[in-house]
């Protein structure tokens, strides 16, 4: 048992804590990032990968650096505690994640090299108006088509769609809408005519798109993973993107927590710092509970991340979501009560992390599907 | 990083976990798990038969009984014990007076009270509370004064945890009525069966006799009987509080009654079939466990740094987190209990005749609603939840 960072992980830490404090430490810088013509930083997006930052996940042999859900999870902490609007989740956790658990030899020696130095954006286009928090429910088609397939259909909330230079489709190629049988995963090129795009701008300052496939045909090499059997790639590739984006919420409630406390420190009413007031010390020492249980459950989602049993898994990853999301709107809500009107404003800082925050509750199933998940299991085993 | 136990650990926890379900009696552990009354002797078989094998005492200095076991070793045993519904070995004895005479005590009282300590041959009970001095322990009025070689006490206790059973009471007295409260107080040693004490029960909400009131009237105990050095005693006192801080959060307690909850919840009929069919239950033994899934690697995160003496002396709210989560947990789980019982909460069966006569409705049930008010005291005692998040707003924050 053991959770200190190893050498290398520590010196990874530190890079990447200095790479965002010298981008994002004055909050101003984020609204710069954020006006760029993708609506985030191509001139950060270069140095991420300067660093190593995009291939890390990826295997030596495919032109990664072999790092595990540890590694993310600490680049994930540091961009959340930044509020960094670049799309590593969309491209290295999520599309990435496809190609590297889900890829070909051939697909990864063609993709994971052009993820790693920075030219390759990727987004997962999974979620359908109809589906929720459904991962089974698919309604886009992949005909087939010759050696290839043809793809109807439309997706709603994809995280970086309006940027990507690559997509992840998920489609169906056999069965009924929900059925766990019959989803397929294919490469689709969003530059192609029958792919319509609409960007839009998210609640918590980053970007997505809503996707439509009229008729787009796709060849042979664009399948990824199992033809027919895409679910089961689906909910890992998801389980490592909750994993990351657990820790990416720590890091967010971890800057808001410590501002908070400087802010009690430093805000005087009725003659005294307000933190003098112990209705507001409570406040603050529960804030601190709410971040190490969630601080607890993000390691422990990146632990179980690469598991082999799918089953133990999942619920471990649902159990880490449910805490981070109860974590994250506790903290989020009481950092802005705190704060009082000035968290109310755009131009503080405080009300865009509690709005990242919140958004992350939405991002692959709330709470309350979670718990249904785990409950549904039988609940959870034991940690060690 | 890595979560997992080391071969010798598990080995070590394979070891504990057939130790506690084999050698404790079954009727202790059943008792334990349902919440029953334990009797004076049920704790103090247990005890010695955990005190036999090394580990009533484990933590000790290894020339009073210590065992020189790891943090993590130390850690699985006290989940084994909890999850294997033992009674733990006396805490006034193995986690509080103990600790306090092997570190500050002399050697004739080393001699003299640590070995029967250790095997409950002597049972403590803490003078520590008392009616005007509960959170601002401090405050505390009950005075002992010098005289020709004794100290002479005259006072009040409260909230005396079982000393009905107790031949010695180690108590916080004040020596010193100018000083600053911190700098007046002294830890003495008191033969229950002087002349001048007087244990009234305190029977609290759930109807059991667990604490008491002491009075204190011209006692007379030898200056001998003083621990450490006249008017250091908030100091001792302190290191006590502060000696055993993974244990506060009782998951394996807490993990032992959601397992009991679950089996329960599966007999339990509703319509036309059970509790445990009905979603929204299972819904909420989830958040619970949930709960108590991060407050355990919160816990071994803690163990972890202790582990590797990582423990830097600055300020950690790691124990008031603990205490906080971990009454939290406590407390959901006994709401859980009692609410599976369902309308047979109701019935009031008097605690000490559960055994004899059979209750009303089924027997689990007789327990779920008593054990739900007792476990009230959890945030109360040991410093009370509110008092935490003052220590963490305090003492880590800087507030």
């Amino acid at each position: 048992m053991d959770f200190d960072l190893s050498d290398e992980q520590r010196l990874l830490k530190d890079s990447v804590v200095r790479v965002v404090s010298d981008a994002y430490g004055a909050f101003e810088k984020r609204r710069e990032h954020q006006a760029g013509p993708r609506g985030w930083s191509e001139t950060l997006w270069t140095r991420y990968a300067e660093l190593g930052l995009l291939g890390l996940p990826f295997a030596e042999d495919d032109g990664g650096f072999g790092g595990s859900a540890i590694e993310t999870m600490i680049v994930m902490e540091a961009f959340g505690h930044g509020l960094v609007v670049e799309p590593y989740l969309a491209t290295v956790v999520l599309g990435g994640g496809f190609v590297r658990l889900g890829g070909s030899a051939a697909q990864r020696a063609r993709l994971i090299p052009r993820i790693a130095d920075g030219s390759l954006r990727m987004a997962f286009a999974h979620v359908e108006p109809q589906a929720r928090y459904h991962l089974a429910d698919v309604a886009t088609t992949a005909r087939p088509d010759g050696d290839g397939h043809v793809i109807h259909g439309a997706k709603g909330v994809v995280l970086h769609g309006d940027s990507a230079d690559l997509l992840v489709v998920s489609a169906r190629t056999a069965g009924g809408r929900r059925d766990r049988e019959g989803i397929s995963l294919f490469l689709v090129d969003p530059a192609a005519t029958e792919v319509t795009r609409r960007g839009y701008a998210t609640q918590d300052g980053l970007r997505a798109a809503e996707i439509r496939f009229d008729g787009v045909r796709v060849g042979a090499d664009a399948c990824i993973g199992r033809l027919d059997g895409g679910l089961a790639l689906i909910e890992r590739v998801v389980d490592t993107a909750l994993a990351a984006v657990a820790a990416e919420a720590v890091g967010a409630m971890e800057a808001l927590q410590l501002t908070t406390v400087e802010y009690l420190k430093t805000r005087k009413q009725f003659g005294v710092p307000i933190g003098s007031f112990q209705a507001l010390q409570h406040r603050a020492a529960d804030m601190l509970v709410a971040l190490e249980q969630a601080r607890s459950m993000a390691i422990y989602a990146a632990m179980m991340a690469d598991t082999t049993d799918a089953a133990e898994r999942r619920t471990a990853v649902a159990a880490a979501k449910v805490q981070i999301n109860e974590s994250a709107r506790m903290i989020g809500q009481a950092a802005v009560q705190l704060h009082g009107g000035i968290a109310m404003t755009q131009e503080y800082k405080v009300g865009h992390y509690f709005k990242r925050l919140t958004m992350i509750e939405n991002f692959f199933g709330d709470t309350d599907t979670h718990l249904r998940a785990i409950a549904a299991a039988g609940g959870l085993g034991d940690a060690a | 990083m890595d979560l997992r136990f080391t071969a010798e650990e598990i080995a070590f926890r394979d070891e504990a976990r057939a130790f506690f379900r084999e050698r404790i009696p079954a009727e202790i552990r059943r008792k334990v798990s349902e919440g029953r009354h334990l009797s004076k002797d049920d704790m103090v078989a247990a005890h010695r038969i955990m005190h036999a094998r090394g580990w009533a005492v484990p933590h000790w200095p290894k020339e009073w009984g210590g065992q020189d076991l790891s943090a993590v070793q130390r850690y699985i045993l006290n989940e084994e014990m909890q999850r294997a519904a033992v009674p733990p070995p006396l805490p006034f004895n193995v986690a509080m007076v103990g600790p306090v005479i092997a570190t500050f005590g002399n050697e004739a009282q080393k001699r003299r009270f640590l070995p029967p300590t250790a095997n409950l041959d002597i049972w403590w009970c803490q003078g520590f509370s008392e009616p005007g001095a509960g959170s601002d322990l401090a405050g505390l009025r009950t005075r002992a004064e010098r005289q020709d070689g004794h100290y002479v006490i005259n006072g009040q206790k409260a909230w005396t945890t079982l000393g009905q059973h107790a031949d010695w009471m180690f108590a916080l007295v004040r020596t010193d009525r100018e000083a600053k409260k911190q700098e007046g107080i002294s830890f003495l040693l008191i033969d229950m069966r002087t002349p001048g004490i007087t244990v009234r029960p305190t029977i609290t909400i759930d109807g059991t006799h667990e604490v008491n009131e002491i009075f204190f009237d011209d006692v007379k105990v030898p200056a001998e009987n003083l621990v450490g050095v006249e008017n250091r005693g908030w100091d001792y006192a302190k290191f006590l509080l502060a000696n055993e801080r993974t244990g506060i959060a009782r998951v394996g307690l807490s993990k032992e009654r959601i397992d009991r909850a679950k089996a329960l919840a599966q007999a339990v009929q509703v319509g036309d079939g059970t509790l445990w069919d009905d979603p929204d239950f299972r819904k909420r033994v989830a958040a619970i466990e949930v709960q108590l899934k991060a407050l355990e690697i919160t816990q071994l995160r803690v163990v972890a740094a202790a582990a590797r003496q990582k423990a830097s002396g600055k300020p950690d709210p790691a124990s008031s987190i603990l205490k906080i989560k971990g009454s939290e947990l406590q407390q959901a789980t006994t709401e859980l209990l009692k609410d599976i019982a369902g309308p047979y909460a109701l019935p009031l069966t008097d605690p000490d005749e559960l055994s004899n006569a059979p209750p009303v409705g089924p027997e689990w049930a007789a327990t779920a609603a008593p054990v739900y008010f007792n476990t009230r005291k959890v945030s109360i005692y040991g410093g009370s939840n509110e008092i935490q998040r003052n220590i963490i707003a305090k003492a880590f924050l800087g507030l």
